[in-house]
């Protein structure tokens, strides 16, 4: 037989040339980019290989103060007064430019976080903007949203969000508070703040009115000054269940009210009827998309005893083709882990995994040296007893576990206490109806996983969260009804 | 009997499929990759001509492009194989006389199969006494379609019997077949009964060879090896007529099978017009330039 030379694919970077960044970005308050008051400053880096990219000014208290009474002046005198019709006409001016300017905004977001620019460019942006598209659309049809009743904005809202989805989590929060008339402080992530302050500068294009949307970046202490203001009407969080209980703590009694959208550990279960070949690809996307890094990943495999075998063999053949390396290469599946933290969590929860005696595999793909890598990773051999099964580990890592009966594994899908979202894989449809209506989870993929839009709502049952974020119920959030 | 084997053979779902297609095709082939690649395609094709009007100076004609493709660019490979009709098998093999290039003939009662088994099996032993180094069968889709698998396992079985040593490629027409689930009996019951090789189509019938159809036979041919430890080859047809497309395909056999399958012994693309633009491709890397296609021999 004659024998080819290993094929392999040459490197395809996506070209940073057209890419404008500062070395220092400010807080945005009522419009305008300004010093923190303080004037401390801490470094973003990229997580891919440890390089700084920018420092970003860090928000005090007395920060906090300036953007809440910035974006109480802009809901009082403009924008809750605006005609809705008007309002939509800048959230659609948003949704515009975003869209034209997508490729800057995918290359920053994998520089910033190290997710692949596959996902970047194909995932986050467009469904960013298709968020401000979708909402700005009910600006001014709300009174079909709530037939008969009257749709009030709330005032201003604070809203914290995670470093998993940064530009996307702020379209999440941004896009329904601003079509129900509310103003917006909003708080990235630390170790994700420049495509937010590229949004900034978005905003400022489309002519927001000052103070519609302000952004103050910085850690806890920076969230928790904001979570506690006295003149915030309501906060939005998306992130740890763990952060998600002290909100719930902090804004008790006070007339706050609170959306939460915290962890998940959700099963993704396969039936020995199942197409296997097209499941496979369904475990490794819930599982490896944006590096695990994702509160909805299908994070406990329960495939059905007759075909585990079959199917643990191919999911391991299935990942040492998946490409981990360098984010801004288009070939790259898996990007880079986003934090040292993260990966130090990560590598903890594996350990524990081994401890606790479960069988590991991991992909035999190759790592760059420097930045922080993870190869993906499943345990086999463990049960519903086992700290990797119960806990969320946020990262590449799946915890295989095999089922005989329906009814066994919805026992045990149910079995957590997160419920943010689950998956189903059967050529039965009787099978899925079955399932989706068991199973206490906010979004149920049935062969499919991972699959995301605008007009779809999601949130969670149990500690996976209070109130939904997108659809009609998104709007819920941000209006009282009278 | 047949179906006792065939327990394995699990449900294809169409959209997943097709994600995964799209995935796969995404991939960006760039600079040694793509060259390597080009080169690799065009040592991979069937040189193919069907048709009514084939005649000995047309075959002669194109027996000797197989093996000069452009000889004003050094380097090149020859193309695997030459495709031709039962009649005209004696005349390319005496015109490849000398070059490594194989001589592949379709046969029982090609394209549409519609022949009582004697004749096809006549068929069969007439091409290889003529000199056929590779026969490519069509199945019975009408006994596929009924239900009969039976049928059609013992028809390549028998057929697979006259050919002997001879190579066996079984066309499954999967345009005709349809569904992603019937592709995946039909190669599991392809492979079962001796082929060496599952071709998709014979070119004759709309569609041809898809992105998601040669992916559910790439899937079985990797079950099978799973099962059995044999390599089966693949072999899409028709459809396939740009350079692009036969890289994407590339991606997608190096990502299911692995590089084994990264040869002409075990991959073919049945094509009559991609080789040029798999030339035109390769003088494009090495000078930077796209040239006229009248810069390259049309046979």
């Amino acid at each position: 037989m004659r024998k080819t030379k290993n094929w392999e694919y040459s490197p395809a970077p996506e070209s940073t040339d057209h890419i404008k960044l500062k070395k220092q970005y400010d807080l945005f308050i009522n419009g305008e980019f300004v010093p923190g008051v303080e004037g401390r400053y801490f470094d973003t880096i990229n997580p891919s290989n440890e390089e700084k990219i920018a420092e970003v000014a860090e928000a005090g208290k007395a920060d906090i103060d300036k953007a809440v009474s910035s974006a109480r002046k802009a809901y009082n005198k403009t924008w809750s007064k605006m005609l809705p019709k008007e309002r939509g006409k800048y959230v659609f001016r948003i949704a515009r430019l975003l869209q034209e300017r997508s490729r800057e905004f995918s290359v920053i977001e994998s520089m910033d976080g190290g997710k692949p620019i596959r996902e970047s460019r194909d995932v986050d942006v467009p469904l960013s903007s298709a968020h401000f598209f979708y909402y700005a659309g009910w600006a001014d049809k709300l009174e079909y949203a709530f037939p008969g009743r009257v749709a009030k904005p709330l005032g201003v809202a604070g809203q914290i969000i995670p470093w998993n989805f940064p530009l996307l989590m702020a379209a999440w929060k941004l896009a329904p508070a601003l079509a129900t008339g509310n103003t917006v402080v909003l708080k990235p992530a630390e170790t994700t703040p420049l495509t937010a302050m590229k949004l900034a500068e978005v905003i400022q294009e489309a002519d927001l009115p000052p103070g519609v949307v302000n952004i103050v970046n910085g850690g806890g202490t920076t969230g928790q000054a904001l979570v506690n203001h006295r003149d915030i009407d309501k906060i939005a969080f998306t992130g740890s269940t763990e952060v998600g209980k002290y909100i719930m703590k902090a804004v008790a009694g006070s007339g706050k009210k609170y959306t939460l959208e915290l962890g998940g550990k959700a099963a993704n279960i396969i039936f020995e009827d199942a197409a296997i070949d097209q499941a496979i690809e369904g475990i490794v996307n819930a599982i490896f998309f944006n590096q695990g890094h994702v509160c909805c990943a299908g994070s406990r495999l329960y495939v059905q005893e007759g075909i585990a075998d079959e199917v643990i063999l191919k999911l391991q053949g299935r990942m040492d083709t998946l490409i981990v390396g360098d984010p801004l290469d288009k070939n790259t599946d898996i990007g880079a882990i986003n934090s040292k933290m993260q990966l130090d969590k990560i590598k903890m929860y594996v350990d524990l995994g081994k401890d606790e005696g479960g069988t590991i595999y991991q992909s035999s793909c190759s790592l760059p040296k420097k930045g922080y890598w993870f190869a993906p990773t499943i345990f086999k051999d463990v049960s519903q007893s086992n700290r990797i099964v119960q806990e969320e580990i946020f990262g590449p890592v799946l915890a295989i576990q095999t089922f005989r009966t329906v009814d066994e594994v919805i026992t045990k899908a149910n079995n957590s206490p997160y419920g943010l979202s689950g998956g189903v894989w059967t050529d039965k449809g009787s099978k899925i109806f079955k399932v989706t209506q068991d199973i206490r989870a906010g979004v149920i993929w049935a062969n499919t996983f991972n699959k995301f839009d605008p007009g779809s709502p999601f949130g969670g049952y149990k500690e996976s969260g209070v109130g939904s974020e997108g659809g009609i119920e998104g709007l819920m959030g941000y209006v009282e009804l009278v | 009997m047949i179906l006792d084997k065939l327990l394995y053979t699990k449900p294809i779902d169409q959209i997943g499929a097709q994600e995964r297609v799209t995935r796969l095709f995404s991939r960006s082939i760039k600079k040694d990759s793509k060259v390597q690649a080009l080169h690799l395609a065009l040592s991979m094709i069937d040189l193919t001509t069907l048709e009514g009007k084939d005649s000995p100076g047309k075959v002669k004609q194109l027996c000797y492009k197989a093996s000069h493709l452009h000889d004003s660019f050094p380097g090149l490979p020859n193309v695997a194989a030459i495709c031709v009709y039962p009649t005209m098998v004696s005349i390319a093999k005496k015109a490849l006389e000398g070059t490594e290039i194989n001589v592949a003939s379709v046969a029982t009662a090609f394209p549409s199969g519609m022949a009582d088994m004697n004749s096809k099996l006549d068929e069969v032993k007439s091409v290889i006494d003529a000199g056929a180094d590779e026969v490519d069968m069509v199945i019975s889709r009408g006994k596929f379609l009924r239900g009969d698998y039976q049928y059609v396992s013992d028809e390549i079985a028998q057929v697979k019997d006259a050919c002997g040593d001879t190579h066996l490629k079984v066309i499954l027409e999967t345009g005709e077949l349809v569904t992603l689930d019937n592709v995946r009996l039909a190669s599991d019951i392809a492979m079962e009964s001796g082929a060496d090789f599952i071709k998709t189509s014979t070119g004759k019938v709309s569609p041809a060879a898809t992105p998601a159809v040669v992916l559910t036979m790439l899937e079985a041919i990797r079950d099978f090896q799973t099962k059995t430890e044999k390599k089966i080859g693949m072999k899409p047809a028709g459809g396939i007529g740009k350079a692009k497309q036969a890289i994407q395909y590339l991606v997608m056999i190096n990502e299911t099978l692995g590089n084994d399958w990264l040869s002409p012994d075990l991959f073919r693309f049945g094509a009559s017009s991609l080789a040029n633009d798999v030339l035109m491709q390769i003088v494009k890397q090495s000078t930077g330039y796209y040239q006229s296609k009248d810069y390259f021999s049309i046979d």
